[in-house]
């Protein structure tokens, strides 16, 4: 393995910009997932009855019900066109640390398909009748549940890198693995449509994104390894 | 060096030779403990003052409960042996894991279910445990086709070894997580299992089932395991010495 010749901070910065790059020329693909979760949550008042009144008590529900299932529609954007190229194995060759570099990937991954979330969501919370303000309560349930969700789930996308038609393999690994999430942020949604404290889910938020965050660069790295040998 | 028995059950053949040593002291007494625990469960132990006779399909559901959360403790355990030393014995006893314990995750739930019926009246509650109990048989099967997924053995060795320990990790949170969240929903359902105020004669055979399905888990680990060393060194010179022996 060569030394590399850049410290760390700025490999992480190029590929970043890189991988920024890459998706705003070709910014649908990015805006697929986001676009799915305003579809997913618009099905609830069809499905249900319109009257806002009993929107409001399924709202949080259907807004991470929605947060989940497009975050996993999302994981397929996070390492597939790279590891098609061989960019992801230069990554894992480059001297640098593969599990930071994976990190930096997920980061900007979160930027393109999680921050959308963040900013639609209370939008779509107050369209189920949400009161205005529950608005910054579920933006930073949101906030921190899209993190949680974006770490978790690119260990599941490692895993299944080197596998075909992994769609439902994918959902079967990440789902259960992420109830946490759901729970703690539906909770911190809903109180926040009651008007009350959010503090305390908040918090068990905040705990489940710090952990996901230490424990899962080791995993991401050991995952994409299997997936591209 | 201390070590070495460790590293010598890295060795396919010695770890064949012993698990099959093994199996019968391990099969016979669990066959006996689970008779003896059956008897005194279903026949000595006095009916409930609350629930009448319908307590006793505890003695199935409690230790099948104990062990699905054990197994997958013992999983994720052998997956990182198998991980960290390579040792490819380790990860045939994580894969053999697997189904005995979505198995025993299975069985938990039906006896869990039989159980309602009876005492809340419906078969299926939203109850914390059972929830839990419920994603932990969606993490053994999340397991198990991962593994199936891959064609190459020792990939899906090391990518479920790595959601294996990623599981056990998780496995409390979600566990707490299902608690607190339906704590604070509804009223907590009364669970009568783990009541500290239950009499000996309900306790006796209650412990003796624990441990005859413990080691009842112990022989149909090693047993599956010794299927599986097999499988993966079909080809090596010491299986046909090591059939003959038997």
């Amino acid at each position: 393995m060569n030394e590399p010749r850049v410290g760390f901070i700025a490999a992480a910065a190029c590929l970043m910009a890189r991988d920024l790059r890459l998706a705003l020329r070709r910014a649908g693909d990015s805006l697929l997932p986001v676009g799915f979760f305003i579809v997913v949550t618009t099905l609830y008042p069809l499905a249900l009855d319109p009257n806002l009144s009993s929107l409001r008590d399924i709202a949080p529900a259907a807004l991470w019900v929605g947060a989940l299932l497009s975050s996993l529609l999302a994981l397929d954007l996070l390492f597939r066109d790279d590891a098609q190229d061989g960019a992801l194995e230069q990554l894992a060759l480059c001297g640098q640390s593969f599990a930071g570099l994976l990190v930096a990937k997920t980061a900007v991954h979160w930027l393109l398909t999680g921050l959308p979330l963040v900013l639609v969501g209370p939008l779509i919370a107050i369209a189920l009748g949400a009161p205005y303000a529950a608005m910054a309560g579920i933006l930073a349930a949101l906030l921190l549940g899209t993190v949680a969700l974006s770490l978790i789930g690119a260990v599941g996308a490692g895993l299944t890198l080197s596998l075909r038609r992994n769609g439902p393999l994918l959902a079967l690994l990440v789902l259960p693995l992420a109830v946490p999430v759901l729970i703690f942020g539906a909770r911190a949604t809903a109180l926040a449509v009651q008007g009350e404290p959010i503090a305390a889910p908040l918090y068990l938020l905040a705990a489940i994104a710090v952990l996901f965050a230490t424990l899962s660069p080791w995993a991401l790295a050991a995952a994409v390894r299997i997936g591209l040998e | 060096m201390a070590w070495v028995w460790f590293h010598r059950f890295g060795s396919p053949p010695y770890f064949y030779r012993v698990a099959r040593r093994l199996t019968p002291w391990l099969g016979w007494p669990a066959l006996i403990l689970g008779v003896a625990g059956l008897i005194g469960g279903l026949g000595l132990a006095p009916p409930d003052y609350q629930q009448g006779d319908g307590f006793r399909i505890i003695y199935v559901h409690a230790p099948a409960a104990w062990l699905s959360l054990m197994i997958y403790v013992v999983m994720a355990t052998s997956a990182a042996v198998g991980l960290i030393w390579r040792m490819n014995v380790a990860h045939a006893v994580a894969a053999s894991c697997a189904p005995i314990g979505a198995s025993f995750t299975a069985l938990a739930l039906a006896t869990g279910m039989l159980y309602g019926r009876p005492m809340w009246g419906t078969y299926w509650q939203w109850d914390p445990r059972i929830t839990s109990e419920l994603l932990l048989l969606f993490l053994y099967l999340g397991y198990m086709a991962l593994r199936a997924a891959f064609d190459d053995v020792a990939r899906a060795d090391r990518a479920s070894a790595v959601l294996a320990i990623v599981g056990v990790v998780d496995v409390p949170i979600i566990h707490y997580s299902v608690i607190w969240w339906n704590s604070l929903h509804q009223a907590p359902t009364v669970m009568k299992f783990g009541r500290p105020s239950m009499p000996a004669s309900m306790l006796v055979p209650l412990l003796l089932m624990l441990a005859g399905f413990s080691l009842y888990f112990g022989a149909l680990l090693l047993t599956r395991a010794r299927g599986e060393v097999l499988r993966r060194e079909r080809n090596a010179h010491w299986i046909s010495a090591a059939l003959e022996e038997s």
